[in-house]
């Protein structure tokens, strides 16, 4: 059975065709042509497909188009303005936050929606304190983990190539983190 | 011509990856994100596999299928377009009716939509007869045989001097025997093909290591001319190994668009999928015995390794060849043995050989140096060998020792207690481990490189390789700009289409070795050919078929790892707090993404330590973990500080630029130092991967 939804897809406007069965996700990539979100599983399990879905962080691969009609889309193309990148984007970019870059988009989408959750006040699994204020740069836990809060947070987003140091690195930068202990040396190592 | 070594302006320095921009907005355009460019929307495909493990398929009933709306046809073994050369049993999909495997494509349908061609693979009913013998799916049911050759041409087995003599007389000895399980590779993007034929040229967009390596592979299975098959690879999301040569479902998508009367064909193989038919690790038993003196120096050294091959296609996981040239003993021995089955063929992950076979070297070194109480790291600075064991010639760079050095001060290694199991934080037993790691420095010949002027000192270089997610594009314009002696602004590189010269796949960490001396050796002939300011339009290229200096030089890359684990007191479970990797892999030539990989390497190998686990059905042969839940992966919190650095040097014996590769070496010997940190930790060896929670409880 086929339905018309309506979709608006960083700033544009569509109305597309969709099968009952057809995912946001394939909506997106194959009714639009919107190849800037990915597919990695398809099923829940790796966040390569994750956008802003009316602003909250989101998996296409786990709904369905005809469930969304008249939703707000932002892609990670959609999130800068104009040819400007946004913040975090550029900051995958000054830390190396990627390599193969097939995860990248739903990585930079996460990371947006997570800051978000955050300055709401969101605690995660980690979070000590629930009645506490949110904050990233907690100390490390038990197990001796930095970054515990950020690195939970982070967590439905693989990343095969292994750039998690890097994405953690930037995402602390876009949150207005200071660098861990040894980041600058990295940095200036990094560009002499 | 030879190339000669150039000098370092932009290598060495940090350039921002130069498809950076692309890949953060997602822009960057992948193997199944090609239809929408098309005169003609593709056809979505869907597979149909097997779900016996051996037998026959006696009738593909499509009728249901084809009755669904959107559904175009189903392409099965009756009516597939017969190849031309059938002789590589793993591509020749649907050519008859035999059933090797579980799992293995035995129809393809074409639908208008994704919905339909899924819909419609599971409305085909696939008629299968069982083998009248049981199948063999594990690797105790087999009988293990002597392959002629492991993976990359090693010799199966390699005796120096007396090993059982040796070991008799050794007064310290270890005899273990280490596994790992079925790795599975993995890349985020699935394997995935857009497929169109024009006449007789087959055109694909693939996700694929090696474009040339693929036109040529299938363009001789179907029988076409020379230059019929194009392949592209603009972008690809990752592969570590399984996507460099190609597998079944590129075949089946080629096949499937032959029979969709002109229509491009879209097939993304799923991730369930891929555990079949894109390749993985084989699992590994490696018995490893050390025989050493006292002190620790080893006097022998015995490693047999046993993996699991198919029965329709042969891969032998080269296990034990890291004990050929690792450390001094003058007797050694280093044994290759496989199992046939009636299961998925293994093929290449990331370090094959090295990865499982440095695991269990490594760990039984750790092993040694507890029964001689000796220092971990000094047991490994006093079996430096002083030529390469195996063939006697003399190491180049071998810098091992600095490794191990210049890791342990910086990680604290002095201040370790040597006595397992004696330090508690909390609830966590607190340890710290380490291990060498190794790499060949492999060199591929037959790469050709174009550059072609194009005035005020600007030059177009083109060369048929990939990137795939190395940053292969980014620091082949920096070799190319060192080269030519121009700013990397200058270089208009392109790469991942077989219209561009012939390229050698990424793999085998030789990537940017092979590629790059081809593009070195191109532009020395262009200023030979046309000076310093050559006028716009004039080109040159040049075929590299070697490098001075590899015949009688061993050629290696060298690293040592470090880890802090934490193992919980009541539930066992395993963290990672630290690790630090130390490498000496010849000169860097862009420090930000040769750290990004290096440490790609260190996640991946910290993911085969602790979590990474192909579970095998026993009855069925077909692998039950097949996707990203239940064979986990490490994620963002598994991971915690990693460090890594490298030695400064340059290695002008294994290229021109000075570098060797580094693909690989981040993955091998971290497995050993997170379980040999363990050990710290609790006093409990494991000597099988996964190292989980579960061994330490009880």
């Amino acid at each position: 059975m086929d339905s018309t939804v309506t979709l608006t897809v960083d700033g544009t406007s569509h109305e597309v065709d969709v099968d009952t069965r057809t995912t946001l996700l394939d909506a997106l990539r194959e009714r639009l042509g919107v190849h800037t979100v990915k597919k990695g599983c398809d099923h829940g399990q790796c966040g390569s497909c994750t956008v802003l879905l009316d602003d909250r962080r989101h998996l296409t691969c786990l709904a369905l188009a005809v469930a969304h009609d008249g939703a707000t889309i932002t892609t990670a193309d959609g999130l800068g303005e104009g040819d400007d990148l946004h913040p975090v984007q550029q900051a995958f970019l000054n830390h190396d936050g990627y390599q193969c870059g097939y995860c990248t988009p739903g990585q930079v989408c996460s990371a947006v929606g997570m800051l978000e959750e955050v300055k709401q006040g969101h605690p995660s699994h980690v979070t000590d304190d629930l009645k506490a204020d949110v904050d990233l740069d907690g100390d490390p836990d038990d197990s001796g983990m930095v970054d515990d809060e950020i690195t939970e947070r982070m967590s439905g987003n693989l990343c095969r190539c292994g750039a998690y140091r890097g994405i953690v690195d930037a995402i602390r930068e876009a949150a207005g983190l200071e660098p861990r202990q040894d980041d600058a040396r990295v940095e200036q190592e990094a560009r002499p | 011509m030879t190339a000669t070594p150039i000098r370092a302006r932009s290598m060495g320095t940090h350039l921002t990856r130069l498809d950076g921009h692309e890949k953060v907005t997602g822009r960057a355009t992948y193997a199944a994100e090609h239809g929408f460019t098309l005169p003609e929307r593709p056809l979505h495909a869907w597979l149909v596999t097997s779900t016996i493990p051996r037998g026959r398929v006696e009738r593909v009933d499509a009728s249901d299928a084809l009755a669904h709306r959107g559904v175009v046809t189903v392409v099965d073994h009756t009516s597939a377009r017969r190849l031309a050369k059938p002789d590589d049993a793993e591509l020749a999909v649907l050519q008859d009716d035999a059933i090797a495997f579980r799992g293995q494509i035995v129809a393809v349908v074409l639908a208008e939509t994704i919905e339909a061609a899924r819909e419609g693979a599971r409305l085909v009913r696939v008629h299968q007869t069982p083998a009248d013998s049981a199948p063999q799916v594990v690797i105790e049911d087999g009988e293990p045989y002597t392959p002629e050759a492991a993976n990359a041409g090693h010799e199966p087995d390699v005796v120096q001097g007396d090993v059982d003599a040796a070991l008799a007389r050794a007064a310290v000895t270890v005899d273990a025997t280490y596994t790992t399980p079925h790795e599975f590779n993995n890349p985020m993007e699935p394997h995935a093909v857009t497929a169109t034929w024009d006449g007789d040229t087959l055109t694909l967009w693939d996700s694929t290591q090696s474009v040339h390596g693929v036109a040529a592979v299938l363009g001789r299975a179907l029988g076409l001319a020379r230059g019929k098959t194009r392949v592209l690879a603009p972008y690809v999301g990752g592969g570590f190994g399984s996507k460099g040569l190609p597998h079944a479902p590129e075949m089946a998508a080629a096949l499937a668009a032959f029979a969709a009367d002109g229509r491009p064909v879209q097939l993304a193989v799923t991730r369930q999928q891929m555990f079949a038919l894109t390749g993985y690790r084989t699992q590994t038993e490696s018995r490893v015995r050390l025989g050493a003196e006292p002190d620790g120096r080893l006097v022998a050294i015995t490693h047999d390794a046993l993996s699991q091959t198919s029965r329709y296609k042969e891969f032998v996981e080269q296990t034990a060849t890291a004990a050929r040239m690792m450390y001094a003993a003058d007797a050694r021995s280093t044994t290759h043995r496989v199992v046939p089955l009636d299961v998925a063929v293994p093929a290449w992950m990331r370090a094959p050989g090295e990865m499982p076979g440095m695991y269990a070297h490594e760990v039984a070194m750790d092993e040694l140096a507890v029964a001689c109480g000796v220092d971990p790291v000094d047991l490994r600075v006093r079996n430096e060998p002083e030529v390469e064991p195996e063939t006697g010639n003399p190491f180049n760079e071998r810098r091992l020792v600095e490794c191990l050095q210049r890791g342990a001060d910086r990680f604290g290694w002095a201040d370790r207690d040597p006595e397992p199991g004696s330090r508690l934080v909390g609830d966590w037993r607190v340890g710290l481990g380490m291990a060498s790691a190794t790499y060949p420095a492999l060199f591929m010949p037959g790469n050709t490189a174009r550059i072609r002027a194009l005035g005020d000192q600007r030059y177009a270089v083109d060369i048929g390789a990939v990137d795939i997610g190395t940053g292969a594009r980014t620091v082949l314009t920096q070799i190319a700009a060192d080269a030519l002696g121009v700013e990397p602004g200058r270089i208009e590189l392109s790469l991942g289409d077989t219209a561009l010269p012939k390229a050698t796949v990424a793999g085998g960490s030789a990537g940017t070795s092979s590629w790059g001396t081809a593009i070195v050796l191109a532009a020395q002939q262009l200023r030979a050919d046309h000076g310093d300011d050559p006028d716009a339009g004039v080109e040159s290229s040049s075929t590299s078929e070697g490098y001075p200096d590899m015949e009688n030089l061993a050629l290696h890359s060298f690293g040592a790892v470090f880890v802090e684990a934490r193992v919980h007191r009541w539930t066992g479970e395993v963290r990672v707090p630290r690790m630090l990797g130390v490498y000496s892999v010849g000169r860097v030539i862009n420090p930000t993404t040769a750290r990004s990989q290096l440490l790609g390497g260190l996640v991946m190998g910290l993911s085969g330590a602790l979590f990474e686990d192909g579970y095998r059905d026993p009855r069925h042969g077909h692998v039950v973990t097949q996707d990203l839940a239940t064979y986990h992966v490490a994620s963002h919190a598994d991971v915690g500080d990693l460090q890594v650095e490298w030695l400064d040097e340059e290695d002008t014996a294994a290229t021109p630029m000075g570098s060797r590769g580094i693909g690989e070496i981040g993955i091998v010997g971290t497995a050993a130092a997170v379980a040999n940190a363990t050990f710290h930790a609790t006093g409990t060896r494991v000597r099988a991967l996964p190292v989980t929670a579960d061994h330490f409880l009880g």
